[in-house]
């Protein structure tokens, strides 16, 4: 094999004092060869973007290299100085990063951030800038690229800003590109196009690709090699098949095998006497508000929106953002009223209810929130938490309270409920989001993006758990995701939603295995490692 | 042509808004207590039943309340904005003889403050925990904290009288008779030691309202990504850091614009300043009801025109804003 084009040998960082551990980094040796993509794999925290912050020179404030070397064309990178460093970056170093939303300066147009590249290194005159930033956009695939290069960031998708951010990486022709995390944020079959760009533009320009991912679905689609990271250390390093086929490693094969989407299982449900919840002809539209002179706009977020729940059965609600399935569980708990259409839930017609009609049938449906950290009051106890929603329906105090303690027990965090949320990681917030429905003793649970932010052996313990609960309390559960794989691994049936419409429902293994939508085919080609997981389900 | 119609929508909203003022101002007038016949009587030495009566009748004073209303808004809508008893002289007249003084005082105040207290936040937030970071600070909260009155008397004791660089009053040397260049030199001097006393207050809420806000911009993922082009961090601290900072400062400057009539009267009064805000506080003294009613026109016009001005500029700084996203 050729020189590598990066070497990293013995790489430790420390981490500040009073961090959870003394090394981000520990003792980490790995290379990235010419026309190879490197796959950086890890769950939060094993420190799997803090090597290519070093190659970068971008390191957090308090984070130090103690030791080891990071070889770039002969020369260490650690010892560079600010301005040596500064002079790599953009030009022989590209680095994308994960969030399209927020990566680009909402002020400048598209092709000026693009342009600033070259003067960051004094390349070219200005008018010839913009022209080869044409170029770029061209390359990368942006609808419209002459629009597109006078747009301001917000006026583009965040695939389409992910394009812009691959454009600004490659404009130097860099012999290394970072990419941590690029698809993350993306939309499924978004994801599918950017990893198929990166991967095309690898091939084309012959670069050394070391990207960053947590996802394995991901590293079976685009991995010539693969490292994986655990706090801190590398725990298997190897060529995508190997790692991929043959982990060595026990947590490699835990990671592996914690995707969900390698099994889809039987559908569990026969045709009930009485549906649980009865969804007809839903109908919901935004109306951006129009101003004296200025004309409304108007998104149908629900259009015509029917399907039946029935009793003990978990039904996925999937669809890509924009889609209208939020808005659909936020109307079935009734945050949102609905502008036409019943929802019954046994009997009761829950979309015309007000007032205090509403507010006593609302215990009967309850939701677990996407995200675990912004999801909990941080001043409330988690116990008071869980108790509120008792107290506030006339349960006593001291009881409700002793009520949170068996519940917060049930999902496997006994004895903490006197602690604030803070207190505990991002799983564990989830369990407790998971007690504070199940507080009400509802007959449905909403849970909207539940695991979404989450790690994927996180991801399914707390799937693991929704199951057992489901089964143990007999529950029915409305669960709604943007993620295939997580779908498959719990769903009894599934409805897929595009553009606030209902465009398949079936059995989880009819849609999954025998799409008939055009659009859930598309969806189900676009799952990253898909080829692997259907090979063995 | 989106931002044409912008401009409209806000115009005409902005002329409803004037005419509820004015009717507003008119009312609370009429709700202050003692009756401007009698006083105007009383300070001519007359006290008879007949001459007050011919004194409402002159002004209008007997008519019904809706009558002397539609009086004053159809006035109004012809700049007439009536007749100063005490002074004997147009309302309009009076307002505008000290306007110029006003805004020449106020306006060089505003964009001292804004320039030095962008510039001073702008360094202090590059130079954060750094000793010359945290002197800027411990000025502005100096500035924040110190009563204008005090700086005004300070500044004249120290500048004018101690020093004798500075003259310690008015608007020009009286009976210097200077023309031309040599006036705006002699107002020039004049304006220093006020305008600067006005600034002070403003500056330092800048100076930490940009330093704040330039710190919060730089934790933000575009800042990584400028830095992952190669760019200087001179760079990246002025386009990219503060450009965006700057959007809550215009916020602020538009309030801050929009006192500019009637936010100087302290000021004014310390430097013996010939401006609108020593005119309110005598009219106010005096009951001079009419003059009162004008300014507070001219105030309410000038806040509106500014916010205004200050929706304009965010829709020039900010794009998402003119895209109405």
């Amino acid at each position: 094999m050729s020189d590598p084009v990066l070497s990293i040998r013995g790489l430790t960082l420390a981490l500040p004092k009073g961090a959870d551990r003394p090394y981000a980094v520990e003792d980490v040796s790995y290379d990235v060869h010419g026309s190879e993509i490197l796959c950086v794999v890890g769950e939060s925290g094993s420190g799997k973007s803090m090597a290519a912050n070093a190659v970068m020179g971008l390191l957090p404030k308090g984070v130090r290299a103690t030791g080891g070397e990071v070889m770039f064309d002969g020369q260490n990178l650690l010892t560079l100085t600010e301005k040596q460093h500064r002079e790599l970056r953009g030009l022989r170093i590209g680095m994308i990063f994960q969030e399209p939303m927020t990566a680009l300066n909402p002020l400048m147009r598209v092709g000026a951030q693009i342009g600033e590249v070259f003067e960051a290194h004094n390349k070219l005159t200005p008018p010839e800038r913009q022209a080869r930033a044409l170029e770029l956009l061209i390359e990368v695939g942006i609808p419209q690229p002459e629009k597109a290069i006078r747009a301001y960031p917000f006026e583009l998708s965040g695939g389409q800003r992910q394009r812009v951010m691959i454009a600004m990486a490659l404009a130097l022709e860099p012999e290394l590109l970072i990419a941590d995390e690029p698809t993350t944020a993306l939309d499924v079959t978004t994801q599918a196009q950017i990893l198929e760009l990166i991967a095309d533009l690898q091939r084309r320009h012959g670069m050394a690709v070391m990207f960053i991912t947590h996802d394995f679905g991901v590293v079976a689609e685009i991995a010539t090699r693969v490292c994986v990271m655990r706090e801190g250390r590398i725990v298997e390093l190897g060529t995508a098949r190997d790692v991929l086929e043959r982990p060595q490693h026990d947590y490699t094969r835990a990671l592996i095998e914690a995707i969900p989407g390698n099994r889809i299982p039987e559908s569990r449900y026969l045709d009930p006497p009485t549906p649980l919840l009865e969804v007809s002809h839903l109908h919901k539209v935004f109306r951006s508000r129009g101003g004296l002179f200025k004309a409304s706009r108007e998104v149908h977020a629900l259009d015509d929106v029917s399907f039946i729940l029935a009793p003990g059965e978990t039904l996925g609600v999937v669809g890509e953002s924009g889609s209208g399935k939020s808005t659909l569980g936020r109307c079935v708990v009734r945050l949102e009223r609905p502008d036409s259409g019943t929802l019954t839930l046994s009997g009761i017609d829950l979309s015309s209810l007000k007032g205090e009609a509403l507010r006593r049938e609302r215990r009967r449906v309850q939701m677990i929130f996407q995200d675990p950290y912004a999801s909990l009051n941080p001043r409330t106890r988690v116990g008071m938490a869980i108790a509120q929603g008792p107290i506030a329906n006339g349960v006593a105090r001291d009881k409700a309270l002793k009520q949170a303690d068996e519940l917060l027990e049930l999902v496997g965090l006994g004895g903490v409920a006197d602690r604030f949320p803070h207190e505990f990681s991002g799983g564990q917030r989830q369990r407790i989001g998971i007690a504070r429905a199940l507080a009400l003793d509802p007959e449905l649970i909403v849970a909207d993006e539940a695991v979404s932010a989450l790690d994927v052996s996180i991801q399914a313990q707390i799937l693991h758990l929704l199951e057992d609960l489901k089964h143990r309390l007999s529950l029915s559960l409305l669960f709604i995701t943007h993620d295939l794989r997580v779908a498959a691994q719990i769903c009894d049936r599934i409805l897929v939603m595009q553009n606030g419409r209902i465009v398949e429902q079936g059995s989880a293994r009819d849609v999954f295995l025998n799409p008939q939508a055009a659009y859930t085919r598309e969806l189900l080609a676009a799952i990253p490692g898909r080829e692997q997981a259907l090979a063995s389900a | 042509m989106l931002y044409a119609r912008l401009i409209a929508s806000r115009l005409f909203k902005a002329v409803i808004v004037l005419f509820m003022i004015i009717i507003l101002n008119f009312f609370l007038i009429q709700l202050a207590p003692g009756d401007p016949a009698a006083i105007l009587a009383g300070e001519a030495g007359a006290t008879d039943e007949e001459f007050l009566r011919q004194l409402r009748e002159r002004f209008g004073l007997d008519q019904p309340l809706y009558v002397q209303l539609w009086r004053y808004v159809s006035g109004v809508a012809t700049l007439d904005f009536g007749y100063s008893y005490r002074q004997q002289m147009p309302v309009l007249d009076l307002i505008l003889a000290r306007l110029p003084a006003t805004l020449l005082l106020t306006g060089t105040a505003f964009v001292l403050s804004l320039v030095l207290g962008i510039v001073a936040g702008s360094l202090a937030a590059a130079r954060v925990k750094k000793p010359s970071g945290s002197i800027i600070m411990a000025l502005a909260l100096l500035f924040y904290a110190t009563p204008l009155f005090w700086v005004a008397l300070m500044s004249v004791v120290v500048f004018s009288v101690y020093l004798d660089w500075l003259p310690a009053y008015g608007l020009y040397t009286v009976g210097a008779g200077h023309t031309g260049f040599a006036l705006a030199l002699d107002v020039g001097k004049h304006l220093i030691l006020p305008a600067t006393t006005l600034a002070l207050f403003f500056m330092a809420i800048y100076t930490r309202m940009t330093r704040a806000s330039m710190l919060d911009a730089s934790q933000q993922d575009f800042v990584k990504t400028a830095r992952a082009k190669g760019l200087k961090n001179s760079v990246i601290q002025r386009r990219h850091i503060l450009r965006n900072a700057l959007l809550p400062i215009i916020t602020l400057a538009g309030l801050q614009a929009g006192q500019m009539v009637g936010g100087a009267i302290l000021t004014e009064t310390v430097f013996a300043w010939p401006g609108i805000g020593r005119l309110m506080f005598e009219a106010l003294q005096q009951r001079d009801y009419n003059l009162l009613l004008g300014i507070f026109f001219f105030s309410a016009a000038l806040v509106i025109v500014f916010n205004i001005i200050t929706d304009l500029v965010y829709g020039l700084a900010d794009p998402r804003i003119k895209g109405g996203s």
